[in-house]
């Protein structure tokens, strides 16, 4: 379909975007990579009065080291954190999940930024962002604000996003020796949005897992981090016996929606076979590794 | 004489080792099937050989033309209000807002469109006892589907058109929806059309021999019930169609992204009380068609009522949400079925039971009982067996029309079929291609009769599971399975047997009533430079049919490749004809193009032996020249020839005039179809922890007779291959309880991708059909008709291995996991 | 009635300068203002790859695009790249196997296909399949596609060892 008529500015600053927002509310929308709002426009699901187009700002691209955090400009497209150098070093995790995004015409246009924002359950970066527990960073008029992940995340399609806010980037923490990235994800055609989905951060000290990050899509209305089974891992070596008490746990813990051909119970199953199959991975790679 | 080879890969077979077994064959030192075919031409270059289609080359540099492509002065575009709901009253039409928007023309309502256009009823008188109710372009007073036309908007612009369309304010009262098929007929559920009494569309019944004997003697039966979701073809282009009507000269031209114009151009002449010869359709390269554009849609005669009424070109492009409601669907079945086998294998019988749903109406003018009836007709097909009893229901639903999709009704029957006898095998600890060497009708028996009553030429059942075996190297495979599910892994092969229709004769549809041409015409004309200009009535929509009309006419007339033009699709300037349905168009079309070029050849001579003052059997044609028949020494050019027949007829004599544009027809009509046979195996790997599949490799042997193109009809077999795989992995229409779909987009409704689907080796018998000169039979559909019992074989036989079993289509992940327990 | 933007880009190496409504996409635009029709639309989400075509080097789909973003920037269409003969070699290759049918997707096929090329010039068949798993196609089943683009890839390598050698 065609989408409904709409104006179109592209502001030079972040001031004019906040100045826009303000003015306009609810009218207006944000357009980075559009990958999402296209279609959503395209099928006359929404009709904005004018969308504001981001990509001219130049403070809203980049990836770089900031600390001890990796930095993520919120127009950095999928493609260049599936290519980027910094990401596979320092955000293995990412790296990961990267190609599992749609196909490579949406990641090279599809942003970070747009991404994080929407907040689709089933989508990858708000997942690795709760597992990686990462930081939104947002900004609006009365300046910046860093929102953790579990706090950004809060019920479908909602974020901490406040009127006349924008994601400005995102950072996560640096990956270093002691920590293991785990991503998979179970669709029936690569590129779909995923029946399930999982990404495990995990810290280790030798074979013993400190901590578990257990972070799923496309279970409930938010990424969902199992943290009860997490706890259950926390201080244990993933071997058969943590993981399959942690299946277990997450049996309980798990209470899926359903989609148009999978019930609640094989997503909560299908969770669990990602959870054994990634921990089983951790498992294996801090065996194989020099003591 | 030069013979015509087949590709290396698919030369003789060389004999595998004797199988110890209570049957040890005498195999021959030559596969009888893999003798070379006779020549059909003199100096036969192209037929039978991988030739570049015409078409290929400007496809791939984005030059061809579709019809969206196409711009008209004055041209408007049309969008449609379409029912949100699977069945309401109309109560009202508030177009006030509507009409008031930029650029809206006209809108317009059933009322409105039925002053123009008549309605019509799609059923076949052969098809005893079907009913249906009158249809008009749009509702007139009530939809019954959740995508019919109710209202059209014609505007300057589709923008305009659709913003429009967003004012436009119709009020409804939403009625009971008849939406499960397996309680359409309770008498509780509301009659859809009170007319006509019930819901029952069509019902046939067949006994044949005494199948409840069979089943009480026999060692072993197996039952199931098979379940296939409805589906639909999804062409990557969707439906379009400019109908440009001429006040003026009072003349309809409609550009239409089709198959069968000539079928259109009579529908638009009865329905609109016009006379056919005012009526022109031209249809340009099509996007994919696959049956989806051979049926005559609501919106068709709804745009072309527009643009009478609205005196100005009208465009309709359908976009892809309101395609997915309003194209037509198919395929929905619950088949209830049982076979009865001996424990040495010998199959007995077949008995089923087959439920399916359409639409409210049945399509026009095909109808949608052919599916079924098909279905009824293949059950079997391709055993020996004599008894067999076969139920058939096909129901009217609130839900959108249903009508031919390639294939149609082939998949289901296969898939009953070829599940039965992999079960029957596994009942009795018989090997699932063993039972199928027992009980193929044999290659030395035709012609023969299936238990259905099904006429069948010529078949090499027995000559294709011999070449599969090699092919796929069988004993390999199965160790390779057995090795893997010791280490957990759950492999599976899946084999089908299949039978297709192909070349129908009239039997399909002219018996019952229906303007649908089952002969089709070429004509052939020597332009003065020595070139040939060749029009055929079957068109091109991807298939390579211009390639190979291209080829045959090379032949024939006996010129370079490069020298043939074709015209295809432009009912001013073609033959009368059928188009592309059934599988026709290298059997029936091929034929008549061969016919028409021997034609041209011989008169060809004639001219030539006047010019020459010679007699016309001493020479022959070679290569665009005229030769002594003996040496072959060059006698005249075609290019000479043409000069003197066209420019110089002072020159010839007074009683002679070249006739060098000939038209042939040809219609087939020794059988009601020529069937053809194959058989496919699947390869599979099913994850038992997650219930995923995961598509290994896939072969195919088909015997479509003499394959003019192989090329073409490799690529022609993998395509349908992977749409069958489609219905059987993926795709399914899905609906919730009011009858409204709820998975009606490209993200939702999900269609095979490359990243899933396997590598697909195909390989060929050619057994000639003697019914014509070319002994070509029809290729494009067993593909469909093969894979999705091959590959829900497969899944069985590896989910064999964990004692679970799945019979419903699409196999989802959710439903292999039910069946191994683990949900 | 939003206003119409002045749109400034290049098309195929040709500077256009068009009054461009805000909600066209690239697709119709490239279509409907330019004539250039080689680019299709198969359903307007984003979904099957028909609309594909190349901005600034890369692909993206062209439904998704609004033309106003490609303000200042270098469009490349099938029409551009058949003219300028970068991917002869795959278009001969897609010749050769067969593997267009109907030639709806082809025009996607062959963009998406480029920057394959360029990008993951020794991708392997399975990655090829993955690769072009965004391009809807209905007539082939995939497989010519994928013997095609591994052709080229082998081809263009053995071009450039002969090159290094």
């Amino acid at each position: 379909m065609k989408s409904p008529p709409f104006d179109y500015c592209k502001p030079a600053a972040l001031g004019e975007v906040f100045a826009l927002l303000g003015e306009l509310g609810d009218d207006a929308r944000i357009l980075a990579g559009g990958q999402t709002l296209m279609a959503t426009l395209n099928m006359r699901l929404s009709e904005p009065s004018i969308l504001i187009d981001i990509t001219g700002l130049s403070e809203l691209r980049g990836i770089r080291v900031q600390g001890d955090r990796l930095y993520i400009g919120a127009l950095a497209t999928h493609t260049d954190i599936e290519q980027s150098p910094l990401v596979a070093q320092h955000a293995p995790l990412l790296a990961q999940a990267a190609p599992h995004i749609a196909h490579r015409a949406i990641r090279n246009a599809g942003t970070w930024g747009g991404s994080i924002a929407y907040g689709d359950p089933a989508a990858e970066w708000p997942c690795c962002l709760s597992a990686l527990e990462g930081t939104i960073h947002l900004q609006g008029r009365a300046g910046v604000r860093r929102v953790s992940a579990t706090d950004f995340f809060q019920d479908l399609y909602t974020t901490a996003l406040e009127p006349g806010e924008i994601v400005v980037g995102a950072d996560v923490p640096l990956a270093t020796a002691a920590d293991w990235a785990g991503f998979d994800e179970l669709a029936r055609r690569h590129g779909d949005y995923a029946v399930a989905g999982l990404g495990i951060s995990a810290r280790f000290q030798g074979t013993v897992a400190h901590r578990v990050h257990l972070s799923f899509l496309g279970i409930g209305p938010i990424p969902l981090r199992a943290r009860r089974t997490e706890a259950l891992l926390a201080g244990k070596t993933l071997d058969t016996a943590s993981i399959e008490i942690a299946v277990a746990s997450l049996k309980s813990e798990l209470d899926p929606l359903p989609d148009l051909t999978h019930t609640a119970d094989t997503k909560r199953h299908l969770a669990t076979v990602l959870a054994r199959r990634l921990l089983q991975a951790a498992h294996a790679s801090r065996a194989a590794m020099p003591a | 004489m030069s013979t015509i080879r087949w590709n290396s890969e698919n030369e003789t077979m060389t004999p595998g080792p004797a199988h110890a077994g209570p049957e040890v064959e005498e195999r021959p030192k030559v596969d009888p099937a893999d003798q070379p075919l006779h020549n059909v031409t003199e100096d036969p270059r192209y037929i039978g050989k991988s030739v570049e289609r015409p078409s290929a080359r400007k496809l791939v540099q984005g030059q061809g033309t579709y019809i969206d492509d196409i711009e008209l002065p004055r041209m408007a575009h049309v969008v449609f209000w379409r029912s949100p709901v699977a069945h309401c009253r109309i109560i009202g039409i508030d177009a006030g807002a509507a009409r008031r928007m930029p650029g809206v023309i006209l809108v317009a309502d059933g009322h409105d469109l039925a002053k123009v256009c008549k309605p019509w009823v799609a059923v076949l008188g052969h098809l005893a006892g079907m009913k249906s109710a009158p249809q008009y372009p749009l509702a007139v007073d009530r939809a019954c589907w959740q995508g019919e036309p109710v209202v059209a908007l014609v505007a300057e612009s589709r923008e305009q058109a659709e913003d429009a369309l967003q004012v436009l304010q119709v009020d409804i009262e939403e009625l009971e929806p008849v939406v499960d098929m397996e309680t359409a007929l309770d008498s509780s559920t509301p009659v859809i059309h009170p007319e006509l009494g019930d819901n029952l569309c069509f019902t046939r019944s067949l006994n044949v021999g005494e199948v409840d004997g069979a089943f009480a003697r026999a060692d072993a039966v197996a039952e199931t019930t098979f379940e296939f979701g409805r589906h639909t073809g999804v062409t990557l282009e969707p439906r379009c169609q400019i109908a440009d009507w001429n006040p003026a000269d009072e003349k309809l031209t409609v550009y239409h992204s089709f198959q069968a114009p000539h079928m259109m151009q009579d529908l638009y002449a009865r329905q609109f009380d016009l006379p056919e010869s005012s009526i022109r359709v031209i249809c340009k390269e099509v996007g994919g068609s696959f049956g989806i554009k051979v049926h005559a849609y609501p919106d068709d005669f709804a745009t072309v009522a527009l643009s009478i009424i609205c005196k100005r070109p009208v465009k309709f492009v359908a976009d892809r949400i309101e395609s997915f409601i309003s194209d037509i669907h198919a395929r929905h079945h619950r088949v209830k079925a049982r076979i009865a086998v001996s424990k040495s294998g010998e199959i007995l019988a077949f008995d089923m039971d087959d439920l399916t749903g359409i639409g409210p109406y049945s399509m026009f003018p095909r109808t949608s009982a052919i599916e079924g009836n098909q279905v009824v007709n293949l059950v079997g097909g391709p055993y020996k067996h004599k008894n067999y009893r076969a139920h058939l229901k096909v129901v009217f639903q609130n839900k959108t029309p249903t009508c031919q999709y390639r294939g149609v009704g082939h998949p289901i029957a296969c898939a009953v079929t070829e599940g039965l006898v992999d079960q029957a095998a596994r009942a009795i600890g018989m090997d699932p291609l063993e039972i199928r060497k027992k009980n193929v009708i044999p290659d030395d028996a035709y012609p023969a009769t299936g238990a259905s009553g099904i006429k069948l030429e010529v078949l090499s059942h027995e000559a294709c599971l011999r070449k599969i075996e090699k092919m796929m190297d069988y004993p390999k495979l199965q160790a390779e399975i057995e090795a893997l599910r010791k280490q957990g892994i759950y492999r599976g092969i899946g084999f089908a047997t299949l039978i297709e229709l192909t070349n129908p004769s009239a039997a399909f549809y002219g018996v019952g009533g229906a303007r649908i041409a089952s002969q089709d015409g070429c004509t052939i004309r020597l332009d003065p430079s020595g070139a040939i200009s060749v029009s055929v009535s079957v068109g091109e929509q991807g298939q390579g049919n211009d390639g190979i009309y291209r080829q045959i006419a090379a032949d024939a007339v006996g010129v370079d490749l490069e020298k043939v033009r074709l015209v295809l699709s432009d009912t001013d300037v073609t033959p009368y004809g059928g188009g592309t349905w059934a599988s026709r168009g290298a059997g029936v079309g091929g034929e008549a193009v061969l016919l028409a070029g021997q034609a041209l050849r011989a008169n060809i001579l004639k001219v030539a032996a006047v010019i020459l003052k010679r007699d016309a059997t001493e020479l022959t044609i070679r290569r665009g020249r005229v030769v002594d028949a003996k040496t072959l020494e060059p006698a005249l050019d075609f290019a000479e020839l043409g000069r003197v027949a066209y420019f110089r007829s002072d020159t010839l004599p007074n009683d002679f005039i070249p006739e060098l544009m000939v038209t042939r027809h040809y219609a087939q009509r020794d059988f009601p179809f020529i069937f053809t046979n194959g058989v496919q195996a699947s390869y599979v790997e099913v994850d038992p922890d997650t219930g995923f599949v995961k598509l290994l490799k896939h072969w195919a042997v088909e015997d479509c007779g003499r394959v003019i193109n192989p090329k073409l009809v490799d690529e022609q077999i993998r395509g349908a291959i992977v749409q069958g795989i489609g219905g059987a992995l993926l795709e399914e229409c899905l609906y919730d309880d009011r009858g409204l779909m709820i998975n009606a987009s490209m993200a939702d409704y999900l269609v095979p991708m490359s990243g899933e689907m396997p590598d697909i080796e195909v390989g060929h018998v050619q057994t000639p059909t003697r019914s014509s000169q070319l002994g070509a039979k029809g290729a494009g559909e067993a593909g469909t008709a093969g894979a999705p019992a091959a590959v829900m074989n497969a899944i069985n036989d590896a989910l064999s291995a964990l004692d679970a079993q799945c019979w419903s289509q699409p196999l989802s992940p959710q439903k292999i996991l039910a069946a191994l327990g683990k949900v | 009635m939003a206003p119409l933007h002045t749109l400034q880009v290049e098309v195929n190496g040709q500077d256009q300068v068009l009054s461009v409504q805000p909600r066209q996409h690239l697709v119709d635009f490239l279509r409907n203002e330019l004539g250039l029709k080689g680019s299709h639309l198969g359903c307007e989400h984003g979904v099957c790859g028909a609309c594909t075509v190349e901005v600034d080097g890369r692909i993206v789909r062209g439904c998704l695009t609004l033309a106003i973003q490609t303000q200042g920037c270098k469009v490349r269409t099938i029409e551009g790249l058949s003219n300028d003969g970068d991917v002869r070699d795959l278009q001969e290759s897609f010749i050769r196997n067969n593997a267009l049918q109907c030639g709806f997707c082809t025009p996607g096929m062959v963009m998406a296909a480029k920057e394959l090329l360029e990008r993951k010039p020794d991708a392997t068949r399975e990655e090829v399949r993955e690769w072009m798993s965004g391009n809807y196609c209905r007539c082939t089943g995939y497989h010519a596609i994928v013997d095609a683009i591994c052709e080229t890839l082998a081809e263009r390598a053995a071009k450039s060892q002969k090159v290094k050698a």
